[in-house]
């Protein structure tokens, strides 16, 4: 297994709510990011993004990793809840609450903030502690 | 080219009950596309949209699909 499927597999782990896109969470590059990033601040998440963008291996190990070939992939608590178009339409639906609440109690809400780490990063002082 | 992917859905997707391919912005690799099937029925949105992506594997690895918009729905 390569290292970079080592630190993804890592990163969708020890986050609570990530979402890998194309950009960064202040700037996307691509509507369907910007759309999945919108979805989790109309419910108030906070969220870690993972910019896929700096080496086109991370898109190709991230997919083989989470069976699904597009970008954005949101994750929480470790389980892929969709792309654009499910998160999207679970924010709109009020599910993507309920998940949240099931998969990490109230910790998610964490005032809505929003950070972008690189891969393999070490904790960072915005992570949400465990429960 | 809409026609060519609705005819892919179609053949993964025989029991349809809605099945549709919108292009997006007229240019040929911006779809929407949307398919209602019992086979939805049970599963979660992500195990069905995985199913239309398989159903659409060639034309998104060979970059006919440039942007991919789903709505699946199961039949109840």
């Amino acid at each position: 297994m390569s290292e970079l499927r080592e630190q993804i597999r890592e990163t969708i782990e020890r986050e609570p709510v990530v979402a890998f896109v194309k950009g960064t969470h202040e700037q996307a590059y691509c509507g369907n990011s910007e759309r999945a990033m919108q979805a989790l601040r109309a419910v108030g998440a906070s969220f870690a993004a993972v910019d896929v963008l700096p080496d086109p291996a991370i898109r190709q190990e991230l997919s083989a990793v989470s069976n699904w070939p597009t970008i954005p992939q949101v994750f929480v608590a470790g389980e892929l809840i969709g792309g654009a178009d499910i998160v999207q339409e679970l924010a709109a639906s009020g599910e993507l609450e309920a998940k949240l609440d099931e998969k990490l109690g109230g910790e998610w809400r964490n005032g809505g903030a929003e950070h972008t780490i690189p891969l393999g990063a070490p904790a960072n002082p915005f992570r949400i502690a465990p429960g | 080219m809409s026609t060519a992917l609705e005819a892919q859905l179609q053949q993964a997707f025989p029991d349809a009950r809605e099945l549709s391919v919108v292009d997006r912005t007229g240019g040929g690799d911006h779809f929407h596309v949307t398919v209602v099937s019992p086979r939805f029925n049970d599963l979660s949105l992500v195990e069905q949209h995985r199913l239309v992506y398989d159903a659409l594997a060639a034309p998104l690895d060979d970059g006919t699909i440039h942007e991919l918009r789903i709505t699946t729905r199961g039949e109840t």
